[in-house]
């Protein structure tokens, strides 16, 4: 057992915890589970309850949001703990089955959702994108790293389409890499499988690296958050898209034409936000629509709630009954009057949109990409 | 001294941090084979008194010429050993100091090998001590007078010591009045005496003592020369107000055009004044000030049909005319007492300092209690950022109390996110403090709320203190909150409750942040004046943490207050009469000695390429002419007063021509070898 080998206390520097309750006080879902991030930071120092602790249900409770780490007066990650915990559980083989199958399919096909690798480009059918060849002479500007929940899933789909647009509209040299592209194993990693991440981390860098680009642009900022922060000897630079597409506007390449005269506020996404402190671009992006009024959440920038869809948590459900903060988020956009809850990863906009249908909200809210509002205003 | 080396070796146990670990007995009779070694003993603490007796009796006996002893750093015990040389009657230059503590014992484990590494330092110590050189020690008049910077509670009492000791002092002062940090408070803790009482008379004493010479509103521009002889340089801002004939009588800030505009400093942005103002009632000179960058006449050169206040003033006080007056002194010796800032709240963005106006410092809540404040002592609601009406007979609506005042700790100290490790050693005091202020102000109905991860009240009556503020009914709950955020009318104080494991949203009217202090932004100005050192925390660094805590690293510099560490008013006042103290010494006695392990030029080979210059950090060689075989060349030469003997000029010169007395080439470079390196 990998983890235990090194063991808890010096791995996550649990002797540096003073117990503050900075974690769990920020916690988006302490509130509506019994997760309890701080008392892990305690209890996990004695390695004989390790198995034990690792068999509570909560831990698969947390979001990986980085909240607590954020907050965290000294530089700990208590997060990372719930991860380790995790681990002991996956090497053990127990699982709940949608984990297990979404992390055979990664395996099996690169990807999460069960679906052939040979699928994986039937989201550009239609569209002017093409795979880049390895090993190229010529660079190009931009490799496109399209999110498995972009390639497969049918509503997020229309997110990664809507970037073709985009580039081309701009005028961006880019391409994508085709059926050889793989799940970057954000999830697996939080979801404690490290060894299938290891293996993800390799094969991803050394198929990556193969590339001639300048930059890498990814649509999820998980992916974004995973190649740049990550992966082991990844040569070229990793943007999201909202920092190449501000820089499109910025520098007149991109020009937006049609009127949209909607209340729009804007979800930040913890893997954007919080833990790479992209706040500025999304922004700037929405602003520059003609006729948008922006309007922030009171909860926004560094206190943006979490949407709950990271951290595995696509493939668990929580035992809690509590309302779904996504819920909580739509209520606040609706009090604030938007029409749209812009967002800029496919996990947030599948939570949120989940939570308008659960309020009955969904024909006068939208949820929607900035990209697609972004196509919608070419 | 000539005559045949005779070398006496001095093992020391100190307890059993070297004898531990290192075998003396074994080193000592290895030092006694060593050529020219008279005599080697070894005792349990050689810089007790039977131990310095030992040297001293040898000296005497045996006729020694040259003493090596062999125990910790340098740094501590040189000046011991070096005054038993002279009480044998040797010049105390003839030590040589062998580390066997620091770089030996302490980091070593292994018995043997420690060992044999003691004896390697030991023998190249006795080759350097074979060496060494008799030196003089100068001495330097010193100037009966101090230069303080920063007239704060420090550097007030500072000022105040030295001067009822009949020295000159020229308390220099940033901003327009004295009384710092201090002023700014209502309370002080634990005893709950007014500061504004106590601190008032002393601030009135220094202005009206006959040996200060207070200097408001001014800047240090340049500090040259050294201990005893320091040269100041001083730049009095212009107030664009004659000192002499304004008297105070307030006029002129009634009428001036932006009165009520501008965010005003003292109360720390929630009360406002005009450009031209006195920062508070109390204020020390009791003399206006026009602030030139937010002044209409003097930053547009317009202001109606003619400057207000210059009609309103009956003393003819105002002229705009008035230039910066650069004055020059000199001074024995410098304190500085320079304070802090506090944490910039924003800098923990999940709070929502500056987002929420109910969001608070606690430094403003301080302004808000305290009765010169700007809302005269009532604890209300704030509407930051609203213009007031201004129309007559319109009564404003009074603004609403708080029903609940919630207290976070720690925000900025203790806390690696942003940088301050420390705690800052005030924060859980002052926050019991302003919690029974709102008890007492706004009355015991008013629901008051302390988060905190620990209650530091390691002080005198500050344990009592932190009891009786518990019984008035100030809840504490053990937790440090993580984010705030807004829910209708009310605040939200995300937190848990770390002693049931129970995640609150705690709902609070307002919300007072108990923020640290910090190191002040514009420290580097006083760091590239005075070469001052910083501690990690950045705060300026003093020479020893124990024993040397008011002195720095250069002589005839002192430190006083925050400006060396967080600390309380009764540690700041403590300090600074220390600082006093320790800066009347060299003023009291009148000389002080001068380094002597010096930097010397051997001008026959100086090829005067001036890049020593450059390297010394004391401005301590400069080129000089002189004729050498008819030509003439540059040269470098050394001013002995300001060298501190650090040694940059010797081991960057290109042509071995500066060389340190103690130090040179043929007195290190055997001991190198000796050491087995090649």
């Amino acid at each position: 057992m990998c983890a235990e080998e090194i063991g808890f206390v010096e791995k996550y520097d649990l002797l540096g915890c003073i117990q503050c309750g900075r974690c769990t006080g920020g916690c988006p879902v302490a509130l509506r589970t019994d997760l309890r991030v701080r008392c892990f930071m305690y209890d996990t120092q004695n390695e004989e309850r390790l198995e034990e602790l690792s068999e509570r249900p909560e831990i698969w409770d947390c979001t990986t949001c980085y909240t607590c780490a954020a907050r965290c007066p000294k530089g700990l990650e208590p997060l990372e703990v719930l991860i380790g915990l995790r681990s002991l559980q996956i090497e053990e083989g127990r699982v709940q089955p949608t984990v297990r199958d979404a992390l055979e399919s990664i395996f099996k096909d690169g990807n999460p959702w069960g679906s052939p690798r040979a699928k994986r480009l039937d989201w550009t059918a239609g569209l002017e994108v093409e795979a880049l060849e390895p090993e190229a002479e010529e660079a190009t500007d931009v490799l496109l790293f399209v999110c498995c929940t972009d390639a497969y899933d049918p509503r997020v789909m229309k997110v990664a389409q809507a970037l073709v647009k985009v580039l081309n509209a701009a005028g961006v040299d880019f391409g994508i890499i085709g059926e050889e592209e793989s799940c970057c194993g954000s999830e697996v990693r939080r979801l404690g499988e490290e060894g299938l991440f290891e293996m993800c981390d390799e094969e991803n860098v050394e198929l990556l690296n193969s590339f001639n680009v300048n930059r890498i642009v990814t649509v999820s900022p998980h992916c974004y958050n995973t190649l740049k922060k990550e992966y082991h000897g990844l040569k070229h630079p990793v943007l999201h898209y909202t920092e190449l597409v501000a820089e499109l506007l910025e520098e007149g390449k991109l020009q937006l034409s049609k009127e949209m005269a909607k209340v729009i506020t804007y979800h930040d996404p913890c893997f954007l936000g919080k833990q790479n402190d992209i706040y500025d671009e999304p922004r700037y992006i929405i602003t520059r629509i003609p006729g948008v009024e922006f309007r922030e959440f009171d909860r926004c920038r560094e206190r943006s709630l979490c949407c709950e869809g990271g951290g595995g948590k696509m493939w668990v459900e929580s035992e809690s009954k509590a309302e779904r903060l996504a819920e909580i988020r739509v209520e606040d956009a609706k009090e604030l009057g938007a029409e749209i809850i812009a967002v800029a990863c496919p996990f947030c906009l599948l939570t949120l949109e989940d939570a308008t249908k659960v309020k009955g909200v969904e024909e006068e809210m939208r949820v929607a990409d900035i990209l697609e509002l972004l196509a919608e205003a070419l | 001294m000539n005559g045949k080396p005779k070398i006496g070796v001095y093992v020391c146990h100190c307890g059993t941090n070297i004898a531990g670990t290192v075998n003396v007995e074994e080193v000592v009779q290895f030092a006694q084979t060593l050529p020219d070694v008279v005599v080697a003993r070894n005792y349990s603490y050689m810089c007790s008194d039977p131990g310095q007796a030992l040297i001293t009796d040898d000296i005497a006996n045996m006729g020694l010429n040259r003493v090596v002893v062999a125990s910790c750093s340098p740094r501590m015990h040189e000046p011991t050993f070096r005054k038993t040389l002279l009480s044998g009657g040797l010049n105390p230059y003839f030590l040589e100091m062998a580390n066997i503590r620091e770089q030996c014992s302490w980091v070593h484990d292994d018995p043997i090998a420690a060992t044999e590494k003691a004896k390697r330092v030991v023998e190249a110590a006795v080759v350097k001590a074979r060496r060494l050189e008799a030196l003089d020690v100068k001495e330097v008049e010193v100037e009966p007078s101090c230069l303080i910077i920063g007239a704060g509670i420090a550097g007030i009492q500072a000022a105040l010591d030295i001067a009822d000791a009949g020295f000159k002092v020229y308390l220099v002062e940033k901003s327009p009045t004295v009384g710092g940090h201090m002023a700014q408070l209502d309370k002080t803790f634990p005893t709950l005496d007014c500061s504004a009482c106590i601190l008032t008379p002393k601030m009135v004493d220094v202005a009206n003592h006959p040996n200060i010479e207070l200097m408001t509103y001014s800047q240090v521009e340049e500090i040259g020369g050294y201990i005893g002889n320091f040269d100041i340089k001083v730049r009095k801002k212009s107030r664009f107000v004659d000192m002499d004939k304004c008297t105070g009588c307030g006029a002129c800030a009634e009428e001036c055009r932006m009165a009520g505009r501008i965010p005003n400093e003292f109360d720390e942005g929630i009360g406002m004044r005009g450009a031209i103002y006195l920062p508070f009632p109390q204020a020390v000179p009791a003399k206006y000030t026009i602030d030139k960058e937010n002044c209409l006449f003097l930053s547009k050169g317009k202001c109606g049909e003619s400057p207000k206040c210059k009609e309103a003033c009956q003393a003819g006080a105002i002229n705009f005319d008035l230039q910066d007056e650069v004055v020059e002194f000199k001074v024995g010796t410098i304190i500085v007492a320079t304070g802090f800032d506090i944490f910039d709240a924003r800098l923990k963005p999940e709070y929502g300092y500056g987002v929420y106006d109910n969001v608070l410092t606690a430094l403003e809540f301080e302004r808000m209690v305290n009765a010169s404040g700007p809302t005269g002592g009532k604890v209300v609601m704030l509407e930051r950022g609203k213009k007031k009406k201004k129309k007559e007979g319109e009564e404003a609506e009074a603004p609403r109390m708080p029903r609940s005042v919630t207290f976070i700790q720690c925000v900025g100290s203790r806390d690696k996110s942003v940088g301050n490790e420390y705690c800052s050693r005030v924060c859980c005091m002052y926050t019991a403090k302003l919690a029974h202020l709102v008890k007492d102000k706004v009355g015991h109905d008013c629901e008051v709320t302390i988060f905190y991860m620990d209650v530091r009240a390691f002080g005198k009556g500050f344990e009592e203190f932190y009891d009786r503020v518990r019984r008035e009914g100030v809840k504490y709950i053990r937790g440090n909150p993580s984010e705030i955020y807004k829910k209708g009318d009310k605040l939200i104080v995300r937190a848990e409750d770390t002693l049931t494991a129970t995640p609150l949203e705690h709902e609070t009217d307002m919300v007072v942040l108990s923020v640290g202090l910090c190191p002040r932004s514009d420290n580097r100005e006083i760091i590239d004046l005075l070469k001052l050192s910083q501690s990690s925390d950045l705060f300026y660094l003093e020479a020893h943490p124990k024993l040397r805590p008011v002195d720095t690293a250069s002589d005839g510099i002192y430190l006083a207050g925050v400006c060396q560490g967080p600390k309380d008013i009764p540690d700041a006042v403590a300090q600074a009469k220390g600082a006093a103290s320790a800066a009347m010494i060299p003023m009291a006695s009148g000389k002080v000695k001068v380094e002597a392990q010096t930097s010397v030029v051997n001008e026959d080979t100086c090829r005067g390429c001036g890049f020593c210059v450059e390297l010394c950090p004391f401005s301590a060689i400069e080129l000089v002419e002189i004729n050498r075989m008819g030509w003439p060349v540059k040269v470098a030469r050394v001013n002995e007063a300001l060298c501190k003997g650090c040694g940059a000029c010797a081991a960057a010169c290109l042509s071995g021509s500066i060389q340190q007395r103690s130090f040179k080439d043929l007195q290190l470079m055997p001991q190198i070898k000796a050491l087995g390196v090649k």
